[in-house]
């Protein structure tokens, strides 16, 4: 059985202007020690459907789903004080700033004491042992005087790594991610990175890690979830995905990269993602899709193994014949 | 060969760091040393972690700045010595910047038309209706809709800010653009969109770009030359192919092989840096990057090493010059 | 040229209902600001409205009380005072002299207030420590005692104690603008514009100070209460307005020997200052609500 396991979850923000709906309908499964990645643009919803499963959106937020399944236990069903028991102990979640994570106020040894005695009973000196161990864990040197440093004299990558540390002081069964190096320098990315997989194969972890960028889900992830203004596209393995593409956009975006680039110029995605006055009829993608025709323009597509398109891209080509009419 | 339109010479810059009421003043050296020569039609790209002294080196060649030491002449005329006022005032429109948070660069409570057109209020004599004409040209050049004109720039995406933010920095004809991470803060396929931008309007203006990032993958496909900083120094400097297909520089090495790659076939070997930038205020004796070099021995500790000339680039490193490292292939 | 002159139009009515979506948010807010508006309406049309001249006396009908009461007239409906003269008017002319005080002692304190509070925080060095000293030696006298001092040199009369407490507001907003424009001024679009080479005015008045205009309204509207309140306590004073002018502080001064025989002389201009007041301040509340980015709800 998996470890989590998310059925139609959808959000809808009231604003001013009416009703936004921000996830629309995403399904996933994590098993345990799975790395599985969502990855999106801005506004395609990512982070809000993570802290949606944390329970953590604000009140003009209406978070729906027809199961949220965490280790066998509902979370729909729970009440605020029980799911707080899970969340923070068994999910925890790391963000992207990780210098406004930090309170400012506290030593960072205070902030992880504070996490443990909540979670644990026991007397002030064995926190403070704990609190040296997993510094030491998450990589930082001379973890004993880190202990009473504020977190405005610490790095943006030493910032993180403590926020790793308490995150993974209760041993959670899963940990989320969410754009945990886009803050950060390529070597400060690696490390960090490096650091998350280390653990999530030591303290067998599940990982949702939540990105942006390709490149990032292609050196880590097993599984990944592609979404576009709010909709899952795309669910496949990551060498799946990087070798054949069935979606256009997860096509397109992947064809965005530098890398990708044959000549001097890209193959940049025309247009921007939709926002909630002008979104599409039909598919949403497809104002902005290279092989979108007629059906796609007039009747939104249903998932189908994994997929949300009409006319998924078959390896190796798509069938330029039936696409170009 | 192409015309000249930067020729930096040895560029230094220091900032006094006060560390305490009663402790004498610090010096931040935010630059330590650079040295290049940028070219019509060409870009050369500044790469390095932050603090690093890219952005210092930005807010010098536009002039917002003045060098501590060291040669900058932009167009053929020596920034330093020129104290004509409409000399300076010409220097300074050869050279305009695009900045790296397009939610930041434009003036929330100015129409984007406003916005374009500011430069040409200050600097030129353009009766309205030319102004007028003009900021419409430059919209269209950039993908811009006439109809932007009378709105304020929350009502758009990042992309369409960083295209209004280019047609600003455009406007005055300027030769030279300083690019400051104008693409890290958008969306892949965004990035993709305003790079193409960027390279069309190279190609069709002959501009001069400087384009300082991080994003490896990026520089890569869009420079001619590359400049890799460390520390307020360039450690490795050369033709773009030579400084991705053979690094010389353990560091430059480093941060190709920390660069992640969208591709899947199989984890690649990495180089670990372990550590962190240590702070421009007292930097490591020697060679700065001693402390974190894999290749560091004795030596590095005590000598600075100078720029010299190993096959196509420009290396400082004394374990390249005493051949202590063989070449190490790039993906 | 026709299409983008709609746009705007759009963009304008979007931010209004924008703004118009987060102060209605504020049940209260919009309560005060409906009172208000009543206020500014009896202030503007008071010779229509009031029923007699407000400073007519009818010697025959001096301490009468309000018309529900025993002995009371409907032609004087919140009773008259010692001298005769209409309560209702008295308080109906005196919005008007409430509200123009407001209005001045804002529209004094917040323009020399931002001016000065942007030069401190552009300019910075040897000017910004005078201008913020002068400021916090203004701040530190009680701001009652400092106006009473200031008309006291300056000679009684409503237009100087406008200006005396006009003083005492400023070093608020000198704070208030300073703040902003230290953290304006090291935004991207300032740079931007100090490259194309704008000049200093520029950059101050058409660059940075339209961005810091958002809680100095907000500032703007709560001291235009206090400003109320402070006339109207310069009144009572004897300080401010003189005797026959139906401002709201004098009117109580005048009428303070009869709180006990004709409590209604006091009692109504003092509902007056508390509701006009308070109108204010629900709607200064509201506006910061809405006005303010760190208090909007996603």
């Amino acid at each position: 059985m998996a470890l989590l396991e998310i059925s139609n979850l959808t959000v809808d923000f009231a604003t001013y202007t009416g009703s936004l709906r921000a996830v629309d309908g995403i399904n996933l499964s994590v098993d345990e020690r799975e790395i599985l990645a969502i990855v999106g643009e801005s506004g395609s919803g990512k982070s809000v459907a993570m802290l949606a499963l944390m329970g953590l959106l604000p009140w003009t937020a209406k978070v729906s789903a027809d199961s949220m399944l965490f280790d066998g236990q509902d979370l729909l069903s729970m009440n605020d004080k029980q799911r707080r028991k899970i969340i923070g102990k068994d999910i925890s979640m790391i963000f992207q700033e990780p210098m406004t994570s930090l309170n400012p106020c506290f030593t960072v040894g205070y902030q992880i004491t504070e996490v443990l005695s909540h979670h644990f009973g026991g007397s002030r000196r064995s926190y403070n042992n704990r609190a040296i161990e997993l510094l030491h864990q998450v990589g930082i040197p001379a973890a004993e005087t880190r202990l009473n440093a504020y977190p405005h004299q610490l790095s943006g990558g030493m910032c993180q790594r403590v926020m790793i540390a308490m995150m993974i002081a209760c041993q959670p069964k899963l940990l989320i991610a969410d754009e945990p190096t886009t803050a950060l320098d390529v070597t400060i990315q690696a490390q960090i990175l490096e650091l998350l997989i280390e653990l999530q194969q030591s303290h067998g972890m599940a990982l949702i890690l939540i990105t942006h960028d390709m490149a990032v889900v292609a050196e880590t992830a097993e599984q990944v979830i592609v979404l576009y203004a709010g909709q899952q596209v795309e669910q496949r393995s990551v060498k799946e995905l990087f070798k054949s593409p069935q979606h256009p956009y997860s096509e397109a975006l992947l064809n965005a990269l530098p890398e990708r680039a044959q000549g001097k110029l890209l193959n940049p995605i025309p247009g921007v993602v939709p926002g909630q006055m002008d979104r599409p009829k039909g598919c949403l993608f497809n104002p902005r899709c290279s092989y979108a025709q007629e059906l796609c323009r007039q009747q939104p597509p249903e998932l189908q193994d994994g997929i949300l398109c009409h006319y998924p891209l078959v390896a190796p080509k798509p069938d330029l014949d039936v696409r170009t009419q | 060969m192409n015309h000249q339109l930067i020729k930096a010479r040895d560029l230094h810059k220091y900032y006094a760091v006060k560390s305490g009421y009663l402790q004498p003043s610090k010096s931040l050296k935010a630059l330590a040393g650079v040295s290049f020569d940028l070219y019509e039609g060409k870009t050369l790209a500044v790469v390095g972690e932050s603090g690093c002294g890219k952005s210092t080196l930005a807010r010098i060649l536009t002039m917002i700045e003045e060098p501590t030491s060291g040669q900058l002449s932009i167009d053929g005329i020596d920034v330093a010595k020129t104290t004509e006022k409409s000399i300076k005032k010409q220097l300074r429109q050869t050279v305009q910047m695009v900045f790296q948070d397009p939610f930041g660069s434009l003036n929330p409570r100015q129409k984007i038309g406003n916005i374009i057109q500011e430069p040409l209020t200050i600097n030129t004599n353009l009766s309205t209706n030319e102004r007028h004409q003009k900021v419409l040209e430059m919209m269209e050049l950039v993908g811009l809709r006439k109809e932007y004109f009378q709105r304020y720039p929350h009502m758009f995406s990042g992309g369409q800010r960083q295209r209004i933010a280019i047609a600003r920095a455009l406007i005055l004809k300027p030769k030279v653009v300083v690019l400051d991470e104008p693409v890290s803060a958008l969306d892949v396929s965004i990035q993709a969109q305003v790079i193409n931008l960027l390279i069309e309007l190279q190609q069709e203006l002959g501009l001069a770009y400087i384009f300082i990032s991080h994003d490896l993958n990026v520089v890569r496909h869009i420079s001619d030359e590359v400049m890799v900083m460390y520390l307020g120094k360039p450690v490795e400097q050369g033709p773009s192919e030579a400084v991705f297909n053979t690094p010389q520089h353990p560091y430059t090495q480093a941060l190709l092989s920390a660069t992640p790659q969208a591709v899947v076939d199989g984890k690649r070997q990495r180089i670990k840096l372990t550590g962190e930038l240590p702070s421009p205020i007292d930097p490591p004796s020697g060679c700065a990057f001693n402390p974190r070099c894999q290749y560091a021995d004795k030596d590095c500790q005590i000598i600075e090493p100078v720029m010299e000339l190993y096959g196509d680039s420009k290396v400082s490193c004394l374990a390249v010059a005493q051949q202590r490292i063989g070449q190490l292939k790039a993906s | 040229m026709n299409h983008s002159a709609d746009s705007s139009k759009s963009t304008l009515s979007q931010q209004w209902q924008e703004f118009w979506f987060y102060f209605s948010v504020n049940k209260t807010a919009v309560a005060g600001l409906v009172f208000l508006i009543l206020v500014i309406f009896m202030a503007l049309f008071a010779d229509v409205i009031s029923p007699h001249e407000p400073a007519e006396q009818y010697r025959q009908f001096a301490k009468l009380p309000p018309a529900w009461k025993e002995g009371g007239q409907m032609q004087f409906f919140l009773g008259t005072d010692y001298a005769g003269r209409d309560m209702l008017s008295r308080i109906i002319h005196g919005s008007r002299l409430s509200l123009l005080a407001g209005c001045i002692v804002v529209i004094l304190s917040l323009s020399i207030g931002v001016l000065l509070g942007l030069i401190a925080g552009y300019r910075g060095g040897w000017l910004e420590i005078l201008i913020m000293r002068v400021m916090d030696t203004i701040m530190a006298v009680p701001g009652l005692l400092l106006a009473l001092v200031l008309v006291a040199i300056l000679g009684p009369g409503l237009l100087n104690a406008m200006m005396a407490i006009a003083i005492t507001y400023t070093p608020y907003f000198v704070r208030l603008t300073r703040a902003s424009t230290l953290s304006e001024l090291n935004r991207d679009y300032v740079t931007a514009s100090k490259m194309t080479g704008a000049s200093s005015t520029r950059l101050m008045f058409v660059s940075i100070l339209p961005n810091c205009m958002a809680p100095v309204i907000v500032q703007g509207t709560l001291s235009f209460s206090t400003a109320i309140l402070d006339t109207a306590a310069l009144g009572f004073l004897g300080m401010g307005a003189q005797a026959p002018t139906p401002e709201w502080g004098t009117l109580i001064a005048e009428n303070r020997d009869l709180i006990l025989n004709a409590p209604w002389t006091v009692t109504f201009p003092g509902i007056a200052i508390l509701l006009a007041v308070l109108s204010i301040n629900l709607v200064g509340d509201g506006l910061r609500d809405a006005l303010d980015p760190k208090l909007k709800r996603s």
